[in-house]
């Protein structure tokens, strides 16, 4: 249970089975068969819908490493690939009212939103049809309408932010769940600890989703955490927390359905240490010099989303060419969204000024 | 009940203190929005470190006054995103040396999300903060540092330095749809006078002429004004009439008001109680010779605090902050043989 996590991706004790909720038609008349194959379909939609949300961070992030090659990116990017799983699983719990606060490596975050691939492209192209009108870029997408409040690149700046749209919800008596990703980094910050105490403190609906990925930038955990058990760390402040295989989308989705019911029926802040690896370097601009190619390949053999297609393939649920069709599809939306914002205007230099205050028409009473 | 807490705040001549006319600011806001809450530490039973929301807990509910760890990063970004979601929250600091464990939330989060976000986020925000010297607390409890919140584009930065402006500043800062700062001198919470309620609603944008002049214009604000005012009166025995300037808004500055008195009295003093290196007073001292300079008779003076940790010591202190007397002696300078 405690002392330094040995870095190898396998199931954490802990880790929540994932059993769809969805299938559970008894077959013991015609009708109940047909309930049952009709639940199997649907079981079979979801895993093809969480494969696709998956391929399409994938494919679109492989793509901004070639776009950041060719210059047509700046500035800081950070990539999620390898951890298409963590965004992917909480986004299937989560409802379009609740409400999430992500960090700077936060492509796969707005992806699994909703948030269109155009509108986050153009927004890395710093083209005014970005999410963020280009002002923004990479590290910065809101979509407010999604309820996509942002990417924060302080680390750990999103946690009071979060806490207090939470306690905005708790007051109004909405249901609504508000989550914040962060992690293994922001866990060593104060606002982290003060956040954590407050939201239990005042039973705020907040669900924390600490993204473990072993390294703060190119610290290794145990490196700057005297304990590293995180999930455990987190139940000191009195609420429920508990570590997941952050590869495996269904255990992710199961845990986070778990947390957002717990949540809703009013107990208060749930923790989630999502075990999880980025294949590639913190960001484009970091040469990779505190990673072994050994412990990135052990990760590799654990990729979310072939363990994913595996599972679908062996349940009858996938053949190669839905695969194939699935992933031509994300290429095509990669495709269109780089098209897109290649096409797009920016903004004027003269509206440098603009969004700093209120404008008259924007006010609300 | 209080006596100035009817629906319109002021309405006749009412005898108060400057702390008093805060908490009746503070319970009308409560009374008026079921989204205003107040958040901070010790506001509740404690009444607020300096005694500001005393009895408002009893009145309106731990819900809405509410009484927070002392996280101040945690609380005062928390006061961010209820502002984000719809709420008008009211977040107290203790002390402007304190705000500096809250000052990411306030630079990074508060003052840049309606930019970053091109416009789709609004924070209306308003925290209130003590600063100041003068009450012997020394070297983390006295210091001005308002100067470095008036640096931060997208946030306004207020400075009550009366009776009214402590009374009829929150309402419009709450109605502001953008964040508010404003900060409450220490010296000034037992200041007692009448508040004279025949003038209507404050503005957040101009500076006022506290005394009018013909031979210098003394620029302040907050806790200086006092002492600028007592400056006024020993210069005016020497026959020279000084015009005080209350600068009331530290972002954005008045520049119409400081440049209309500079080109009548055709000298400037300004006096600070922040250090003068890379100070508000340096700012206001470069805006006057940008916009001013063909109107001036004299260099611009400034009286600032000395550029040390404020002591404990009172005579130390004393010696550390602008006084009348050295008010008085830098409007003579800039008077000089012209005066």
């Amino acid at each position: 249970m405690t002392g330094t996590r040995k870095r190898t991706p396998k199931a954490e004790p802990g880790t929540v089975k994932a059993v769809p909720d969805t299938a559970k038609a008894t077959p013991d008349t015609a009708k109940a068969a047909e309930r049952a194959a009709r639940a199997d379909d649907a079981v079979a939609k979801h895993h093809s819908d969480l494969l696709a949300t998956m391929l399409l961070i994938r494919r679109f992030e492989e793509r901004c490493v070639e776009l950041y090659s060719a210059a047509k990116i700046r500035g800081f990017v950070h990539l999620y690939i390898g951890e298409e799983a963590v965004a992917t699983g909480i986004e299937a719990a989560l409802a379009p009212e609740d409400a999430v606060v992500s960090t700077y490596r936060e492509h796969g975050h707005a992806l699994a939103r909703g948030v269109p691939a155009a509108s986050v492209m153009a927004e890395m192209y710093g083209k005014s049809t970005g999410c963020s009108g280009g002002r923004g870029g990479s590290m910065h997408l809101f979509d407010v309408r999604r309820r996509f409040y942002g990417g924060n690149a302080i680390v750990a700046g999103g946690l009071p932010l979060a806490a207090g749209i939470a306690l905005a919800e708790k007051l109004r008596g909405s249901d609504a769940v508000v989550c914040c990703y962060f992690g293994d980094g922001a866990f060593a910050e104060g606002e982290f600890h003060e956040t954590a105490n407050l939201a239990a403190l005042w039973d705020l609906p907040l669900l924390l989703a600490c993204e473990n990925n072993l390294y703060a930038m190119g610290t290794p955990l145990a490196v700057e955490h005297a304990q590293t058990d995180l999930a455990m760390r987190a139940a000191s402040y009195g609420m429920p927390a508990w570590a997941v295989d952050g590869m495996d989308v269904l255990a992710v989705e199961s845990a986070a359905r778990r947390a957002v019911d717990g949540i809703r029926a009013g107990h208060g802040p749930h923790f989630l240490e999502l075990r999880t690896f980025r294949y590639r370097a913190h960001s484009m601009y970091d040469p990779d010099r505190y990673r072994t190619k050994t412990e990135i390949e052990q990760w590799r053999a654990h990729d979310p989303i072939t363990a994913l297609t595996e599972r679908m393939r062996n349940a009858g649920e996938l053949d190669e060419a839905t695969y194939e069709d699935l992933d031509a599809r994300a290429q095509q939306e990669v495709a269109r969204a780089e098209a897109a914002a290649e096409s797009a205007p920016v903004e004027p230099v003269g509206d440098l000024l603009r969004h700093i205050h209120t404008e008259p028409a924007e006010a609300q009473p | 009940m209080n006596n100035v807490s009817n629906a319109s705040g002021v309405s006749k001549q009412t005898k108060l203190t400057y702390r008093e006319a805060l908490r009746a600011a503070l319970r009308d806001a409560l009374a008026a929005d079921e989204r205003v809450f107040l958040m901070g530490e010790d506001v509740g039973k404690y009444g607020g470190a300096f005694g500001v929301s005393l009895g408002l807990v009893e009145e309106f509910g731990t819900e809405r006054v509410r009484d927070t760890p002392l996280s101040e990063s945690a609380f005062t970004g928390m006061g961010i995103g209820a502002a984000i979601a719809g709420l008008r929250p009211i977040v107290e600091i203790m002390t402007v040396n304190f705000s500096m464990l809250a000052l990411d939330q306030i630079l990074n989060n508060a003052a840049t999300l309606r930019h970053m976000s091109n416009g789709q986020l609004s924070v209306p925000l308003v925290i209130r903060m003590t600063t100041g010297a003068g009450r012997q607390l020394a070297a983390q409890h006295s210091h001005s540092l308002e100067g470095w919140y008036a640096h931060i584009p997208g946030i306004r930065v207020l400075a009550p330095a009366t009776l009214r402006d402590a009374r009829a500043m929150l309402a419009p800062a709450l109605a502001d749809p953008d964040p508010v700062i404003i900060f409450e001198h220490g010296s000034l919470y037992n200041l007692a006078g009448e508040l004279d309620g025949g003038e209507g609603p404050v503005d957040l944008t101009s500076a006022a002429v506290r005394r009018s002049g013909t031979d210098v214009t003394l620029i302040t604000y907050g806790g200086s004004l006092p002492k600028t005012l007592a400056a006024a009166d020993l210069l005016a025995a020497d026959g020279i009439e000084a015009e005080v300037i209350d600068l009331r808004s530290l972002r954005p500055l008045d520049d119409a008001t400081i440049m209309a008195s500079v080109a009548r009295t055709h000298r400037a003093v300004v006096v600070d109680e922040a250090w003068r290196t890379g100070s508000l007073a340096a700012e206001i001292t470069a805006r006057i010779t940008e916009q001013a300079f063909y109107e001036l008779d004299a260099p611009v003076g400034r009286v600032c605090s000395a550029e040390v940790p404020i002591p404990y010591a009172g005579h130390l202190e004393e010696a550390a902050l602008p006084q009348a007397a050295g008010i008085a002696a830098a409007a003579r300078e800039a008077v000089g043989g012209h005066g």
